[in-house]
């Protein structure tokens, strides 16, 4: 798992500076003109200036050397050795801490706009807080610039988005003219679009490839209700969704499996074919051991081989319904067959792990493997390599 | 950390729940099928049913979750029910803003075969007499285009339709010319008997798609079908190959009419099927119109050995299923459809208003316009109830308003029919009035001595029975539901 906030040490004391953005480069010959907007990335402290900070790797330590004033310069510990040039960093100043909002190399950027959310899911990976970190936002609008046009796609995820209401109408908006070519994915409970209005405003921006998740956990709105611990969800977020596809938005549905899930996952997903067939993709997805999923372990753990059954007949339905549909957060061997079709690597790959004894599988190619949380804490006790 | 709540937490706050509209027929000793009024059902047993409707069942029933999560209640803890009914609803009857896409042409009557079963071919050497006229074929296109269909398809129909082939080319490249923001599909009703290379070029490049009839193996198919050298299944299945060759394997599809001498042999004629590639059948029903004349008590008597035979044929197929070889029952695709899905396949015969007129029309070879092909076969019987109008005489308005159409359609109406408005299985029948109007000489008929209704409840039980019985049935059927 790659560790994508942490401390880093100063090596100069260069004034004043509060936070910023920077892109990593590791040319120290860059016009001066734009050299304030790059971090640059070298073995050792280069007289270089202009660069908004030094991030050196070498390890040796040259406490001694001659401070040079005005230029800020860190050490950075070995687990950020992933960092690229291309990729863009947040530095905090005052604090000496940095964090990585995108990898170039990635296709699984997802950016956190707020850990504020009005849902509290028995599993959440997220932990809500209360305090008020609209700073995330604020320093999104920012990071969209500074994305290169041609990425692929990013994703922004929280808590809960829509809590900003108007202000998050106006990032996609800036999102789709910073970067026309990025699709974006968008995770929400999707109750805020109950209100017609503002799905109204939202589509009005006319994003060309915007997706929004949306959990539904049970056909059964009391159980939905249960699952993210908040009464009249479900009816709120299937208005939601009604309103969403009323105005032409994608919307994609995700469902987490677990124990308080599993047992009405073939009735739940007849439900959403039945009245739900517009959307335009549904997720069956694993659990991830982190956040409330480890306090709740005992209420949400089933081992993935003991619903491999009940797995294959949602995916029935799902896929003769002409749903588009995919499997995501499963290992292939524990995994039926039949659901090999919807099989996705879905796990982002900065927290995307194999156990020792998958070394020798054939097939660990085509597997999606673990949460890095999975292999720590809890995993299927029926995995078997391939050999 | 907050404490996270029970689920009993979120359960309603009143034990207060209202009741959806809904309706049950007895599915078997123990059970009711209940439907929503979107057509999901729920087989429950027959205790649940009076303290559902006492309002003396609690969350604490299994019965109360399922009813709640299909819409046959709802309570304090959620109240989409409606709007999500509403929408299913409106799916379901979406087709009936298109109105009428089908329209069958009649370019002749004349026929080289002479099938006990039709009503309608004559042999004759006097082509015009027979044969539909290039003024009223005009006219008919005239009419079709009038359609708000945004998808139209042209049946040629007959007798024999290529014995007119001339006007078949005529109709299909004056409406090619006609260039309508529509989109046209042609399709030949033909016994391939007469089909040649030349023609065939033809369809090719006007893609036109083939229906033809194949009753089953070569004696059984040839005692239905008589031709002068008794050689009906040899041309039928040359014609086939021919088809196939020369435009593609699924442009030709077969149609089976089924007869006493059919009754005792569907797996033969499944085995027919089988052998001519096709991937799968419509075991029809046997055709009233040759029987009409004879006693209530015979009909009886057929509904239920047709039955058996239908029944013998599914288990047949479902059989082949199971052994992988992927084969379809059409008309249990078509139900299958109404009960899993919102969306109605449009079978004439199972729409509810009736697709007479509003889905499909008959423009005859005489010029007279039928809103079905059966109540042009009522017509050629000398029942001319149905004739709506001429195509040179009458106006659009005239015929599609006619009170010839529109009163069977609203009289049919199985949604508020006697017995059929308080039937669990009305989302998925239909009104056919044309039927019930042969038979009894009303649009209704009396339900429980229609053969029609009896049938029909026979399969929707007999479906409902087999799904909820054996999960890799009901896995079948889900995909032949969605792929009708």
């Amino acid at each position: 798992m790659l560790k994508l906030g942490g401390n880093i040490d100063p090596l100069t004391q260069a004034g004043e500076y509060g936070d910023a953005l920077f892109t990593i480069t590791a040319d120290p010959f860059l016009p001066k003109s734009i050299r304030n907007r790059f971090a640059l990335l070298t073995e050792d402290s280069l007289d270089a200036p202009g660069y908004g900070v030094q991030l050196v790797t070498n390890n040796g330590g040259k406490d001694d050397e001659a401070p040079r004033p005005n230029v800020r310069i860190y050490r950075l510990p070995v687990h950020f050795n992933y960092l690229r040039p291309g990729d863009i960093v947040f530095i905090d100043n005052k604090r000496h801490f940095l964090r990585t909002l995108f990898r170039r190399e990635s296709r699984h950027n997802s950016i956190l706009l707020t850990e504020q959310c009005n849902h509290y899911c028995l599993m959440c990976s997220q932990p809500p807080k209360k305090t008020d970190d609209s700073y995330l936002l604020r320093r999104t609008s920012e990071l969209i610039k500074m994305i290169p046009t041609d990425t692929r796609s990013i994703g922004f995820t929280g808590g809960e988005p829509t809590l900003y209401g108007e202000a998050l109408i106006e990032l996609i908006r800036q999102a789709k003219l910073q970067l026309p070519n990025t699709s974006i994915g968008l995770l929400t409970n999707g109750r805020r679009f109950g209100n017609k209005d503002f799905a109204a405003r939202f589509a009005e921006v006319d994003h060309p490839d915007c997706m929004l998740g949306i959990p539904i956990y049970s056909d059964d709105p009391v159980r939905h209700d249960y699952v993210v611990q908040a009464r009249g969800a479900f009816d709120e977020t299937m208005r939601g969704i009604l309103n969403l596809k009323r105005y032409g938005q994608k919307v994609e549905i995700r469902i987490v499996i677990h124990k308080q899930t599993i047992n009405r996952i073939v009735n739940t997903c007849e439900f959403i074919c039945r009245n739900l067939l517009f959307v335009d993709h549904v997720a069956l997805m694993g659990l991830e051991i982190t956040g409330f999923t480890r306090p709740n372990l005992d209420l949400l753990w089933i081992d993935p081989y003991e619903y491999r059954d009940a797995l294959s007949e949602a995916m029935h339905v799902l896929n003769s319904y002409g749903m588009n549909a995919s499997v995501y957060n499963h290992q292939l061997c524990v995994v039926n067959r039949d659901v090999e079709r919807n099989y996705r690597k879905s796990i982002s790959d900065w927290k995307n792990e194999y156990l020792e004894k998958c070394a020798p599988c054939t097939r660990k190619g085509e597997c999606g493997g673990f949460f890095s949380s999975s292999k720590m804490y809890k995993h299927s006790a029926y995995i078997t390599p391939f050999v | 950390m907050t404490e996270f709540h029970q689920i009993a937490s979120y359960e309603p706050q009143s034990p207060k729940y209202q009741l959806l509209p809904f309706r049950l027929t007895e599915l078997n000793d123990e059970k009711y099928v209940l439907t929503n009024i979107a057509g999901e059902y729920l087989i429950v047993s027959k205790d649940i049913v009076p303290r559902l409707v006492n309002h003396q069942l609690s969350t604490d029933d299994r019965a109360y979750i399922e009813l709640r999560a299909r819409h046959f209640l709802m309570d304090s803890a959620t109240a989409i029910a409606p709007d999500l009914l509403a929408i299913k609803l409106r799916t379901r009857y979406e087709r009936l803003a298109n109105f009428t896409s089908l329209h069958m042409f009649v370019v002749t009557l004349r026929c080289e075969h002479s099938c006990q079963y039709c009503q309608v071919s004559r042999q004759s050497d006097d082509k015009r007499q027979f044969d539909m006229s290039l003024a009223d074929a005009d006219a008919a296109l005239d009419l079709t285009f009038r359609s708000p269909a945004p998808y139209i398809k042209i049946e040629f129909q007959g007798g024999e339709p290529l014995l007119n082939r001339d006007l078949i080319r005529h109709i299909v490249c004056e409406a090619e010319q006609r260039k309508p923001a529509k989109q046209i599909e042609f399709v030949i009703a033909t016994n391939l008997a007469l089909i040649d290379a030349t023609f065939l070029d033809f369809c090719y490049k006007h893609d036109i798609k083939i229906s033809t009839s194949l009753d089953g193996p070569r004696d059984l198919h040839d005692r239905n079908r008589p031709r002068p050298g008794n050689d009906s299944y040899e041309k039928t299945i040359n014609g086939i190959r021919q088809v196939r060759a020369a435009l593609g394997k699924n442009k030709v599809s077969a149609l089976m009419t089924t007869t006493e001498a059919s009754l005792g042999r569907v797996k033969d004629i499944i085995d027919e099927y089988l052998a001519q590639e096709f991937k799968g059948i419509f075991l029809r029903p046997l055709s009233p119109y040759g029987f009409a004349i004879r006693t209530k008590s015979y009909m009886r008597y057929n509904t239920d050995r047709w039955l058996e035979f239908y029944k013998q044929g599914l288990e047949y197929i479902i059989q082949l299923n199971k052994q992988g070889i992927e084969f379809r029952e059409f008309y249990a695709s078509t139900i299958l459809a109404k009960m899993l899905t919102s969306s109605d396949p449009g079978f004439v015969d199972l729409m509810s208003p009736s697709g007479i007129g509003i889905a499909a029309v008959v423009y005859n070879y005489d010029g007279y316009v039928y809103p079905s092909d059966e109540s042009r076969m009522l017509a050629e019987m000398g029942d001319q109830h149905f004739r709506l109008g001429h195509v040179r005489q009458n106006s659009y308005n005239e015929i599609f308003l006619s009170p010839k159409l529109l009163k069977p359609i609203e009289e049919s109406f199985a949604f508020s029919n006697p017995m059929c408005h308080d039937c669990a299985f009305e989302p998925y029948c239909g009104a056919d009035p044309v039927f019930h109007w042969a038979m009894y000489k009303d649009y209704v008929g009396r339900k429980p001595e229609s053969e029609f209704c009896r049938r029909n409840m026979a399969i929707f039980q007999h479906l409902i029975e087999l799904m909820e019985g054996d999960l890799l049935v009901k896995q079948l059927f889900l995909r032949w539901a969605n792929r009708c």
